[in-house]
């Protein structure tokens, strides 16, 4: 890869005796579109935790836009360019959609010239298509808004990589689509993308490679058909 | 942007009127007994203003507000004791010295979440109320004395200027709770108080600010404390440490409403004033009853506190 903008260098972080990453690389590219597959509990979420610094990697390093971020509290590699929605959404539930897109704005993203926040964040919230919900408060949202406003919210931070994690989990047909169609469009404006998602189909469609997770370790990696192909991903799923 | 300068200008108006006018009154009014329970009420509204800053805009729980009323309070009897320091100095000093304790403490404890950091506070009031027992300097368990000066210029008396005092405080603290309501600060604040980690990850520095939270909330806790000894002119660790102040400042915040700066002023106004009317009338036994009613009258039936209920009738109306 010619200049990744995530290079993940043998990252591992152990729980007590638990090893949730043992010794895991992992390449992300300018613009990359990268699926993040495994079981349940095969340390997808540990990884994104210690890459947005919500938690730190025991050893390794990970390197960002060439800058080694180890160490760096969460916040600061939010500013640096790596933004994150949660699986569990985890909206401001006192504010309205405006003003929970307004934070990340206001505290990490770049200032358009002389235009306001509010009007940058009420662009991106339409973006988004919650453009009737500017005013609402975010605690009154639904599943499939509040998936949408955490990837508002991590989008007002003026990423270069953003990570999905499970964003379309319990989501019908088409409220997946949805989404999809919005990681693409975050996508086509030159945002490398981590999906971490259990539904394949959304997975294969969106992913240009694929790597596979399985208790902590990277069990393969390669273009989505080549994946679902692999005896090794098929066992870590189904078992022998 | 024309719309906020003039509200800021309002707000200021308002205080410069509430001050001038108030001051004038004392030239009227002869009733000491008024100024002497307004003085009370007044060191509430900056005690529940403090508490808010770190309670209701950040969303920690200080159950140890006594502690740091005291560091203020002590402070002022060593720097008076020691270098017969002016009012306005001792005031400076005790809530520099408050806001340090608050520091340490955030610094210390901030790791901690929700009931932890709690009880975390609750021991920082146990454990300074050892050590000032057990320092002879300031009087130990016995208190200290103080002699307030027999003389005030321009005044009537001395509670009239510390009345003026603690209202100008007050003042203060409320435009400062209010700045920071309305600030950059505030939002982010906000936001930790709704779910932190969310917060850091939208880039706000967590740890900065609830550090900034606890030191200006600490230190506006140790302002309504430095002037108190002269206030009562006898002092002694478990008047200074007393229940009172910890349970009125979460009381009062939560009844006013905690999102917004006015909130706890209105509730340290009207628990403060009741507290006043039943101590002379009922009696002196009933305060902390009737605190403690209001608050499970409150939890139960507004827990958005008066001014969620007011903003919950209005909405109704429009909608």
């Amino acid at each position: 890869m010619a200049d990744p903008v995530l290079d993940i260098r043998g990252i591992s972080k152990h729980f007590g005796g638990f090893t949730a990453l043992s010794n895991v690389d992992l390449q992300v590219g300018e613009g990359e579109r990268l699926g993040l597959i495994g079981p349940n509990g095969s340390g997808k979420t540990t990884m994104i935790n210690c890459i947005s610094g919500a938690l730190t990697n025991d050893e390794g390093e990970i390197l960002f836009q060439g800058r080694n971020i180890n160490g760096m509290p969460a916040h600061k590699r939010t500013r640096l360019g790596i933004a994150r929605s949660f699986q569990i959404p985890k909206p401001f539930a006192s504010m309205t959609v405006l003003q929970n897109v307004a934070i990340p704005l206001e505290y990490a993203g770049r200032r358009e010239g002389r235009r306001s926040i509010d009007d940058q964040a009420r662009e991106i919230v339409e973006s988004m298509r919650l453009g009737n919900l500017v005013d609402t408060s975010a605690g009154a949202l639904n599943q499939i808004e509040l998936r949408k406003l955490e990837l508002a919210r991590a989008m007002a931070a003026s990423p270069r990589l953003l990570i999905s994690d499970e964003a379309m989990a319990g989501l019908s047909g088409n409220e997946v689509d949805e989404i999809l169609d919005i990681l693409f469009l975050v996508n086509q404006r030159g945002v490398a993308v981590i999906m971490i998602e259990h539904i394949m189909r959304a997975v294969m469609r969106f992913s240009e490679r694929i790597v596979v997770l399985d208790a902590g370790s990277k069990i393969a990696e390669g273009l989505p058909e080549t994946i679902v192909n692999n005896p090794d991903v098929e066992r870590a799923y189904l078992g022998e | 942007m024309l719309f906020d300068r003039i509200r800021f200008s309002w707000f200021w108006l308002c205080c410069v009127v509430l001050l001038v006018g108030v001051t004038l009154a004392t030239q009227v009014i002869d009733n000491d007994f008024l100024f002497f329970a307004g003085y009370l009420v007044l060191t509430f509204v900056v005690l529940a203003t403090a508490w808010n800053i770190l309670g209701g805009f950040t969303g920690y729980v200080n159950f140890g507000s006594a502690a740091f009323f005291a560091v203020g309070a002590y402070s002022s009897i060593v720097l008076h004791k020691a270098f017969e320091l002016p009012m306005p100095a001792l005031i400076v000093i005790a809530g520099l010295v408050a806001g340090l304790v608050g520091l340490g403490t955030g610094y210390l404890t901030l790791r901690l979440q929700g009931v932890f950091f709690a009880i975390a506070t609750l021991a920082l009031a146990v454990v300074l109320e050892t050590f000032i027992t057990n320092w002879e300097y300031v009087g130990g368990a016995a208190g200290t004395y103080v002699i307030p000066p027999s003389e005030v210029y321009f005044f009537g008396s001395f509670i009239e200027a510390m009345f003026c005092l603690m209202l100008l405080l007050a003042v203060l603290s409320v435009a400062v709770s209010r700045y920071i309501n309305q600030s950059k600060i505030g939002r982010g604040l906000a936001a930790i108080r709704d779910d932190e980690l969310a917060a850091e990850c939208m880039g706000v520095p967590t740890l900065k600010l609830k550090l900034i939270s606890t030191t200006i909330s600490g230190a506006l806790m140790g302002v309504a404390g430095a002037p108190y000894p002269f206030y009562v002119t006898y002092i002694d660790p478990i008047s200074a440490f007393n229940l009172t102040w910890a349970v009125n400042s979460i009381a009062m915040p939560l009844i006013g409403g905690t999102t917004t700066w006015f909130g706890p002023v209105i509730g340290a106004l009207l628990l403060g004033t009741m507290q006043q009317w039943a101590q002379v009338t009922i009696s002196s036994e009933l305060n902390l009853l009737l605190v403690g009613v209001m608050l499970v009258a409150f939890v139960v039936l507004a827990p958005h506190g008066i001014v969620g209920l007011v903003r919950k009738l209005f909405a109704k109306k429009e909608g």
